[in-house]
């Protein structure tokens, strides 16, 4: 693939590691924004940077801010990407929030100010150009159509018509508005054919066509949606943006809001979740076998010091691997919640020495071995449970009365002494009996019963929510996001 | 050591490490703010590679601690050499115990171990500390006086402060969390996937005997089987050996069979070399 030449435009260099002219001039525009080079703008912005991050959760010291600020000291304003990186190394300590990071520095450092210059470009145009930058597959190029795509067609409120410079009375940019009139998706077959016509058909890598210019499309998204929030942030403020429209990391978002796609982002880390969970829990089984003597042992070691004991023998402990039992709500409105706690559950299964799950809506059914196969393929996992198992009668909201009732009378021999269980649900029984007497007797039978509920704290009784009233039976725990879920999971957990 | 960013990507380049812009910047930011440099990814994407890399760069000792769980002060830092110690009360003649105790308890009864190593040489070093994540917690407790300070508390002999920082490469493969604490005195730098271009840069380093254009499909190939959901997603090294492995075979052009017959050199599992086969529609395995 080759890249063409860097666009003469000053404001769209974007290639990492060029130090050419286009540099020097996207140098000036930084510099222009963080208050014409000097030293104090610099600082202000990156504290304020280093603030709207904090407000995301990210924990930075003034030792780090300090080292950030050496770090634009050490690599100058010439080149943005390697200041993003600079500072992404001396402010970040994992991955998990570089994505909260990107698009916050792409606030306070942004490519440019105000809209591009050559803003004539009209639909038609810009979906020709689109086109060639896509199946030349050049990051620069579609960065600055993005800028011109939200410009031209994203602009929203009074100001709608104005084409170059625009009015100030226009409200804002939408970058949902621009990807619904410039519709990119639907570029994918002319793209295809472009691509084929230049390389020909290249043999067994063509089949990779068609997924590869689907991901540049999605790249192309994204950036419109942040030059979209840059061009909104300079009109109202990049603190106010930085606050409401960066999208939380995936271990932060809220399972009852999350869409699809971050679902689907949160089931890739359960693998790794599955393994910090792991081995935290061998840690808290180390520490817990420490302590008494095995006083037999200890003696019988000390007839070769001549009865002296020298050296003591701690009693090892059997390792008593605690049986699990989880039931999960699967209906609609908490359904990803529960897919995924079960998921972390299965991936967790050699901890244990029995891990039984149930679903239900309003009837309840076994599904541990569909939780099995489920691993090997984590979307299908939903509509498989739904699917195979027996969880709703003649309606299809949830009852949490009747299902718990049910697994008290059916399945109560699955609960022994030593097993824990973890309900999963939001608790709101629809005006239903919430059969409190079930839930007793299953408390009674189990060694710990735990409550995970997804709803925040302030809603729980609001409604039909019967959570208090479980919560007085059993530990009732908020558990919003997989960040709750893995510190609850730690805690909980049985060793 | 390193005057730009650009100096260092040339240099590495120059000892067959094709660094991105993102582990380039980190480094020179890592070698001018004197600070540890924590590198997190997965394996094969030459994490270790790279310590070495610079130690080469910058015609430097490389020295090297490999943890595992259960390496403690005296494989990490010092231990005295008892056995000698030994040796030498035993051999001593009439001296007072106040000189014999000095003595034994001199830089000549000290077996240093890497972390001293590092510490204590005059000349350039590197020091790598290679899968940290492997250690226990109370490893970590003992890096953070040697990485914070550069110095080293030995009760007998007082403390050793670096004459010369070394510079320190910690890698994890996020096996466990590490402690905040020391995460805060490192840079961090995640080394991912390489983009499209970089890498058919490496493999052609790697591999100069692969066609221009087999080498772009191996590239692709690899892309896309990154994009499916897979329990072990192929890393540098696996393109690597593959390529090396289509040279082998004599392959000039990727086709099903070519494919399907060293699939597994790239996915180490079942369920993934049959998901692959099934998305990448290689008729039945």
């Amino acid at each position: 693939m080759t890249t063409p030449p860097t666009p003469a435009t000053p404001s769209t260099a974007d290639t990492a590691g060029a130090a050419d002219t286009a540099d020097l001039a996207d140098s000036a525009d930084l510099a222009d924004t963080a208050g014409a080079a000097d030293t104090a703008g610099v600082a202000e912005r990156l504290t304020s940077l280093v603030a709207a991050l904090r407000a995301h959760g990210l924990r930075i010291g003034t030792g780090e801010t300090v080292d950030a600020a050496r770090a634009v000291e050490a690599l100058g304003l010439a080149d943005r990407e390697l200041l993003r990186e600079g500072l992404a190394a001396t402010l970040l300590h994992d991955l998990g929030r570089r994505r909260v990071f990107d698009q916050v520095f792409d606030l306070y450092f942004p490519r440019r100010v105000g809209g591009p210059e050559d803003a004539s470009s009209d639909r038609d145009d810009l979906r020709d150009r689109l086109a060639e930058a896509l199946a030349a597959g050049d990051r620069a190029l579609l960065a600055m159509l993005a800028a011109e795509a939200v410009d031209a067609l994203g602009r929203y409120g009074t100001g709608a018509q104005g084409g170059d410079g625009g009015g100030p009375g226009g409200d804002g940019w939408s970058s949902y508005q621009t990807l619904d009139r410039l519709r990119p998706q639907t570029l994918l077959a002319r793209v295809r054919t472009s691509v084929r016509e230049r390389d020909g058909a290249t043999g067994f890598a063509d089949r990779l066509l068609d997924d590869e210019i689907r991901r540049r499309i999605e790249a192309f998204r994204t950036l419109v949606a942040a030059e979209a929030r840059r061009r909104v942030a300079e009109r109202r403020g990049a603190e106010e943006i930085a606050r409401r429209a960066v999208a939380p990391s995936a271990d932060r978002v809220d399972f009852l809001y999350a869409g699809r796609d971050r679902l689907a982002e949160l089931r890739r880390t359960v693998q790794p979740l599955a393994r910090k969970l792991a081995t935290r829990l061998a840690a808290r089984r180390r520490r817990a076998a420490r302590g008494s003597i095995d006083l037999r042992r200890t003696l019988r070691g000390s007839l070769s010091t001549g009865g002296v004991p020298m050296k003591p023998v701690l009693r090892r402990r059997r390792p008593a691997r605690p049986e699990l039992v989880l039931l999960c709500d699967v209906s609609g409105s908490v359904a990803g919640f529960s897919d995924f706690t079960m998921l972390l559950v299965q991936a967790l299964h050699d901890q244990f020495s029995k891990v039984r799950v149930f679903a239900f809506v309003n009837r309840l059914d076994e599904i541990t071995p569909l939780l099995v196969h489920g691993t090997a393929d984590p979307e299908g996992l939903g509509a498989r449970i739904r699917s195979e198992a027996t969880l709703t009668a003649w309606h299809g909201s949830s009852d949490y009365g009747v299902a718990l009732g049910e697994f008290a009378e059916r399945h109560a021999d699955s609960v022994g002494p030593r097993a824990t269980v973890f309900v999963l649900g939001d608790a709101r029984t629809n005006m239903a009996d919430p059969n409190l007497p079930a839930v007793r007797r299953i408390a009674a039978r189990a060694r710990r019963v735990y409550w995970l509920n997804p709803e925040p704290r302030a809603q729980w009784g609001t409604g039909d929510s019967a959570a208090p009233a479980y919560a007085g039976l059993v530990e009732m725990h908020e558990c919003r996001t997989a960040h709750q879920l893995s510190a609850l999971v730690a805690r909980l957990l049985p060793v | 050591m390193f005057t730009s960013v650009d100096d260092v990507s040339a240099r590495l380049a120059e000892t067959g490490y094709l660094a991105s812009p993102a582990v380039a910047t980190t480094v020179f930011l890592a070698d001018r703010l004197g600070k540890p440099l924590l590198v997190e990814g997965p394996a094969g994407v030459g994490k270790t590679e790279l310590a070495k890399a610079v130690a080469a760069v910058a015609d430097a000792r490389l020295v090297r601690l490999q943890c595992y769980e259960g390496v403690d002060e005296s494989r990490a830092l010092y231990e005295w050499n008892h056995a000698k110690q030994l040796l030498r009360i035993s051999a001593g003649r009439d001296e007072s115990w106040d000189e014999a105790r000095t003595d034994i308890f001199s830089e000549e009864f000290l077996l240093t171990r890497p972390l001293l190593t590092a510490i204590r040489g005059d000349e350039p070093t590197v020091l790598l500390i290679d899968e940290t994540d492997k250690a226990d917690v109370e490893m970590e407790g003992l890096l953070l006086e040697v990485l914070s300070d550069f110095q080293v508390t030995v009760p007998e002999l007082g403390t050793i402060t670096a004459t010369r920082r070394p510079f320190v490469v910690l890698t994890s493969n996020a096996g466990r969390e590490l402690s905040e604490a020391l995460r805060r005195r490192c840079l961090f730098l995640h080394i991912g996937f390489p983009d499209e271009e970089l890498e058919r840069r490496i493999v052609r380093l790697k591999v100069p005997g692969l066609s221009e254009a087999l080498t772009a499909s191996v590239v692709r190939v690899i892309g896309a089987l990154r994009a499916m959901d897979l329990r072990k997603v192929p890393s540098v090294a696996e393109t690597v050996d593959w390529a090396r492995t289509l040279l082998a075979l004599g392959a000039d052009t990727l086709d099903e069979q070519v494919v399907r017959d060293s699939l597994g050199v790239i996915l180490k599992h079942q369920d993934d070399i049959l998901k692959a086969a099934a998305k990448l529609d290689l008729d039945a395995l």
